[in-house]
């Protein structure tokens, strides 16, 4: 794991006097499954807009999936997937209309997008439900779509906001699977999670505070440096020291 | 012991939409109560039921002695509500809000304040702000105040942690700890397992069955298997090769681990030389305890009548 896909130096986001990204440096690797933690306020989402190239760095090198994040924000764009539990689908299309969308948002050709399509019902189980409404899927479906929607075009990076919240123990356990089955194909996931459990799943987690990463590690590691049996106890003990 | 809620056959549609079949619990006079479920479970119907602003199709709910269909607007006064939705005046001020709730409910926020300023102590320096600005832990904090301004009786939070930062979430149920010597019984839903603990007793809800209510102690201790833990670096050929051995019972990823139940439930070198066989030199194998969420996946096992490599 050492093709590196992100990489980020010295990242400094100001919005007027306040600084919302303080000298962040970090490196994600291939394959890799990272989680990106924080407090609410930490600084979390300015840095994905950033490496989504939705927002541009005030100063400092980054770099995603090969490309500059002030100069090739179009190429960084069609190069990762996000999903999110509140929103990733619309809800007043059906199944097969909904894949056609994001497909051809993708740039993807008319006949790549056929044969994904087929192969995605396929692999779901889903051709029952390809003209069904997303509203009319029960929410472990309507996730599961989500997730393969989000990895529709191959991308190198997958960013994915509290992927398992609200669902169901069995569906979180195949969520999880999928998401290993894709890390194993060498594409990284970029997690970002309040639920310290998804956290543990992770290969690497770093924990953000105030604009700064107080931690980078495996989880492992954190919970023998914190002393601590869990991830969760390592969030409170650090993430906002008193 | 006093009952603060009596629930019997409790059932609703919507349309051909099954939302609650047949649900009967109770909860005691100034215990937590926690229901835990995924999303679509029933929750939030079954929280509206509780508090009078929906009625079942079919069964009985008796809520502080009184009947929640027909004694309604007395219970309104004794019951205070957190939606799942942030509930506050987006364009009022913290101040504003809570003596929006106080006036509403026919009483002063002086009059109650000992009651929440543990928690309104927090947001109190902000009280200027306009709610819809606060961060979420500083909503969440507010929006209880809210709910506890009228000294209600019962106290109904439907979801208050989710979106909410581990800080915070640890925070806000240390706070409904300490408002335990108010007698105040709390009906918290969530669809954390790892906020079970943090409750007396526990309903498990999925597609609107409740599958088990107990202590969280018992329902970890009602899982009816060893556990195993098994860790390798290589994660995902550890889950396919382990569900490829017949003698596995059930394999799924939690956390760094693969939890693994056997079908002769004894563990012995087979299973780790099996691993060793399949190219998978670096498993380490360990009993374990089982948890809340091992035991519901058990009892949704045995509901949907898997058996077998899920």
């Amino acid at each position: 794991m050492n093709n590196t896909v992100i990489s980020v130096h010295n990242l400094v986001k100001k919005f007027g006097s306040f600084t919302a990204n303080d000298n962040l440096s970090f490196e994600v690797y291939a394959g890799e499954i990272f989680g990106f933690l924080g407090a609410n306020g930490a600084g979390k989402t300015t840095t994905i807009r950033i490496l989504s190239g939705l927002s541009i760095p005030t100063s400092g090198e980054v770099n995603v999936a090969g490309f500059d994040a002030y100069s090739q924000t179009e190429q960084i764009k069609k190069n990762i997937g996000y999903m999110c539990q509140k929103f990733s689908l619309y809800e007043d299309l059906t199944v097969k209309e909904n894949i056609i969308l994001y497909g051809g948002i993708y740039g993807m050709s008319k006949s790549l997008i056929r044969e994904r399509l087929i192969e995605l019902l396929a692999k779901l189980r889903f051709q029952e439900y390809e003209n069904r409404m997303i509203s009319d899927l029960p929410p472990g479906l309507r996730q599961k779509l989500a997730f393969s929607v989000a990895v529709l075009h191959e991308p190198k990076i997958v960013f994915l906001d509290e992927p398992t919240g609200g669902v169901d123990p069995i569906t979180r356990r195949q969520f999880w699977e999928s998401i290993y089955e894709t890390a194993s194909r060498g594409i990284t996931l970029f997690v970002t999670t309040h639920y310290m459990d998804e956290a543990e799943y992770c290969d690497r987690i770093s924990i953000m505070n105030d604009g700064k990463i107080v931690a980078l590690d495996t989880p492992e590691r954190l919970k023998k440096q914190y002393n601590a049996t869990s991830v969760e106890e390592v969030f409170i003990k650090i993430a906002r020291p008193v | 012991m006093l009952k603060a809620v009596e629930s019997s056959g409790i059932s609703k549609k919507f349309g051909p939409t099954i939302a609650l079949d047949n649900i009967s619990f109770s909860v005691n006079e100034s215990e937590i109560f926690g229901f835990i479920g995924p999303d679509g479970a029933g929750k939030t119907t079954l929280f509206r039921i509780i508090t009078t602003l929906l009625l079942p199709d079919e069964g009985e709910m008796s809520v502080l002695g009184m009947d929640s269909t027909t004694d309604y607007k007395e219970l309104r006064k004794n019951i205070g509500y957190m939606p799942g939705r942030f509930s506050l005046y987006q364009d009022l001020s913290v101040e504003e809000n809570l003596n929006f709730f106080a006036t509403v409910f026919g009483t002063t926020v002086e009059e109650n304040y000992e009651l929440i300023s543990d928690i309104y102590s927090h947001i109190e320096p902000f009280k200027k702000r306009l709610a819809g600005k606060l961060s979420g832990g500083m909503k969440q904090k507010l929006a209880l105040s809210c709910a506890l301004i009228h000294k209600p009786r019962l106290l109904i939070l439907d979801e208050p942690t989710t979106g909410v930062d581990a800080v915070s979430r640890s925070e806000f149920w240390d706070m409904l700890g300490k408002l335990r010597k108010y007698n105040i019984t709390i009906i918290v839903s969530t669809p954390y397992m790892d906020e079970a603990i943090r409750c007396d007793r526990v309903a498990l809800i999925q597609n609107g069955e409740i599958l088990s209510i107990d202590t969280p102690q018992n329902i970890k201790a009602g899982f009816s298997r060893k556990l195993f833990t098994v860790k390798s670096a290589e994660k995902y050929k550890l889950i396919k090769t382990l569900r490829k051995n017949p003698e596995i019972l059930t394999a799924y990823p939690f956390g760094d681990s693969i939890h693994v139940t056997l079908n002769n439930n004894t563990l012995d070198n087979s299973l780790y030389e099996y691993l060793v066989r399949e190219g998978i030199g670096d498993a380490v194998i360990m009993e374990a305890e089982a948890g809340i969420e091992d035991r519901f996946l058990e009892l949704m096992e045995k509901d949907n009548g898997i058996t077998n490599k899920a």
